[in-house]
């Protein structure tokens, strides 16, 4: 996809003037944070599950190099075979040549984010292979020409109306006056096409939840069961996955599967999660002929030692952006990104560069409320600091905020003046805004007091309270 | 260098290791071998009775419908109430399972075909090689004896579990499927299925019978 993360706040202003986005991201506020609420509620281990999961995703990192050999023994000990891509480049042109020497037309697709991220679809449609997305949410996105908004939900920006008329435009072999009304019509509308096309696929791709490295298999987690039909009806099976994914054991994937689904859906577990070993034996009677695992790199192996390593444990449920209140305010296209919410605003900056990403990091109130729910533990407040530190010392910050933090800190380093200054501000603002408690206007904080008042101070300092608290006691 | 080589030399550069370290070898292969357990939730640890109990309640909690009988040879007769009780032609495919084979279907009207599934088929029968009670999941294997394409392209599933197959955790259905195929080899493809297809990509409205079976019915045995 276009990267349009440097445009963030004219993509931000638009997202909040989106009448239809705005409906439809009503449903997230609720729907995800009450039914993980409830499934976390249900289940009294939950968070030892979450420090048990950590614990195995830190182990995995530290050992990550002989557990990826692990599994490459045992994916080739299968029948299948293991490629290496370094970038997204070697990524999509090691599917193609897959494809091509399987004489591929129509490649059927299971939702996967790291295809997104190397823009797969592109590519193979730019070679005269046809990929079919068969998620429900990624079919619409695709016949709609855009990114996914959300790493689970990849419609979720969507209200059913717009996929009604996405439907009406696009199959034009159905009756007009067909009743679309209902979101069970739209879903059996998108069985009866879609099931035609993973029976005719040559190729199927999915990414994978998990490669374990005790068996050499891909594990794929999915609800609509097309994650399924994309990998066993074609004569060849791609897995395409990232190198966090490798996991030890298959016990290892049953503590961490505990806590995937009930922090992404508020499931206790996805309807189907699928262990996929090499190509068909000898004996079955379906499956696929060809089994390949390509693995990406993208500059995941730069994270491993640095302050960025905790984020290689993100299992992609999605958590983090279903309790952010500025996903929730603006949806995930805004940020321009293919990981959109807390975890794009981290990982974005690592796989686009800081001078494009600048802005995500930016764009959250370090509510900490993404931490709080994050399954694995990821500091992921932290780390959007890191980067901001990152982009004030590569001198990218924008002018106003490096003058206004230069102009704080004169004051800062100067203790008496410090004090002295921000007393009589606090005093003046207080006279000021006496009565009502808040602004409406005022001087250089515009940016602010467009959308909402801003709140007078007390009167005081914290220091001055301080200080007079400490004499009381 | 290889694309592998060149991967593995970035990781060991990152995390500033060895390669060759016969200490961490160790380690990873005494995880690899020995298979720690993690946390269980006490929920599934429960006597046979109370276990089955559980798996019916959280199979029937995400839309499966559950039967019981007493023996396999009532578990025809069962899937034939079924099928008239929805409507469905009394016609099923399932595979060369021994134990579904071994049953009176002749004693009913039912129609058995054999062998995978194109596509054509309304409903397939599988036998569950394990289940976990903690979620209600079946726990389904690939090969001759259950096609993994029953699993998926009929619009009706129907499955039989032994009652004794029904384990309260994931870990203990793991730990017989490598009693049975050898320790770090699995099946092609080993199904954990948690009720019916579903999808809720359209305003968040959970709808069934997405792009697998709409209908679920689980028939435990014994």
């Amino acid at each position: 996809m276009e990267i349009t993360s440097p445009a963030f706040k004219e993509n931000a202003k638009r997202a909040l003037r989106d009448p239809h986005l705005q409906q439809a991201l009503s449903h997230v506020r609720h729907n995800f944070i009450d039914k993980r609420q409830k499934a976390v509620d249900g289940l009294a281990e939950f968070d030892a599950l979450r420090d048990s999961a950590t614990g195995i995703k830190n182990h995995t990192l530290a050992h990550l190099d002989l557990y990826l050999e692990a599994y490459e023994q045992k994916v080739t000990a299968s029948g299948g075979h293991v490629h290496f891509a370094e970038t997204a480049e070697e990524a999509r042109d090691l599917i193609l040549k897959i494809c091509r020497d399987a004489g591929a037309k129509t490649v059927t697709k299971g939702k996967s984010m790291v295809a997104e991220e190397i823009g797969l679809n592109d590519h193979l449609e730019a070679n005269g292979i046809e990929p079919v997305e068969t998620d429900l949410g990624e079919y619409i996105i695709q016949i709609r020409h855009e990114p996914p908004s959300h790493i689970i939900a990849p419609a979720v920006h969507l209200t059913k109306d717009q996929v009604e008329q996405d439907f009406r435009r696009v199959h034009t072999n159905l009756p007009i006056d067909r009743d679309l009304t209902e979101p069970s019509a739209l879903l059996g509308e998108a069985r009866t096409i879609l099931r035609r096309r993973f029976l005719a696929a040559d190729v199927g791709i999915t990414g994978a939840n998990f490669l374990i490295a005790e068996t050499g298999t891909s594990v794929i987690v999915t609800n609509e069961g097309n994650g399924d039909l994309t990998q066993i009806l074609p004569r060849v099976h791609i897995v395409l996955a990232a190198i966090e994914k490798i996991t030890p054991t298959l016990e290892d994937v049953s503590q961490i599967l505990r806590v995937l689904a009930r922090s992404a859906t508020g499931q206790e577990l996805s309807v189907y999660t699928t262990f996929s070993t090499g190509p068909r034996r000898p004996g079955d009677p379906d499956g696929p002929e060809q089994y390949h695992v390509v693995i990406l790199d993208n500059g995941r192996s730069a994270m491993l030692g640095s302050q960025f390593q905790d984020m290689l444990r993100c299992i992609r449920c999605g958590a983090c952006m279903n309790h952010c209140p500025v996903y929730h305010a603006i949806g995930g296209h805004a940020y321009g990104a293919v990981y959109p919410g807390p975890m794009g605003a981290v990982l974005t900056p690592q796989l686009v560069g800081i001078d494009k990403a600048g802005h995500l990091p930016n764009a959250s109130t370090f509510c900490g409320r993404c931490e709080s729910v994050c399954p694995m533990h990821i500091p992921l407040p932290n780390m959007m600091r890191h980067w901001r530190e990152r982009e004030y010392e590569k001198h990218l910050s924008p002018a106003t905020v490096r003058y206004g933090i230069g102009f704080w800190a004169f004051f800062a380093k100067r203790p008496r003046l410090y004090q002295f200054a921000t007393r009589w501000a606090m005093r003046a603002l207080a006279n000021r805004g006496f009565g009502r408690g808040r602004f409406k206007s005022l001087p250089l904080a515009g940016g602010w007091t467009k959308f909402r008042d801003f709140p007078a101070p007390e009167g005081k300092t914290f220091q001055q309270m301080w200080a007079e608290r400490k004499k009381a006691a | 260098m290889s694309g592998r080589d060149a991967m593995l030399n970035r990781i060991r550069r990152s995390l500033g290791v060895a390669g060759n370290d016969a200490g961490r070898r160790a380690i990873v292969i005494a995880r690899l071998e020995g298979t720690p357990k993690g946390v269980i939730p006490a929920r599934g640890q429960l006597p046979r009775a109370e276990r089955v109990e559980l798996f019916r309640r959280m199979a029937e909690k995400v839309s499966a419908s559950v039967a019981d009988v007493p023996s396999a040879d009532d578990l025809p007769q069962a899937v034939a109430d079924f099928l008239r009780a929805h409507n469905l032609p009394a016609k099923v495919r399932m595979g060369a399972d021994p134990f579904l084979a071994a049953l009176p279907w002749s004693k009913t009207q039912i129609e058995v075909a054999h062998g995978a599934s194109d596509g054509g088929d309304a409903v397939g029968v599988s036998h569950a090689v394990g289940g976990a009670a903690e979620t209600g999941t079946l726990v389904l294997t690939s090969g001759a004896d259950n096609p993994t394409t029953l699993n998926f392209l009929p619009e009706t599933h129907i499955v039989a579990i032994g009652a004794d197959d029904i384990a309260g955790d994931y870990e203990t259905v793991f730990a017989s499927l490598r009693a049975r195929y050898g320790k770090g080899i699995l099946p092609r493809t080993v199904n954990l299925i948690t009720g019916p297809s579903r999808s809720a990509d359209i305003e968040q409205t959970l709808l069934l019978g997405a792009h697998g079976p709409r209908r679920l019915h689980i028939v435990i045995v014994g």
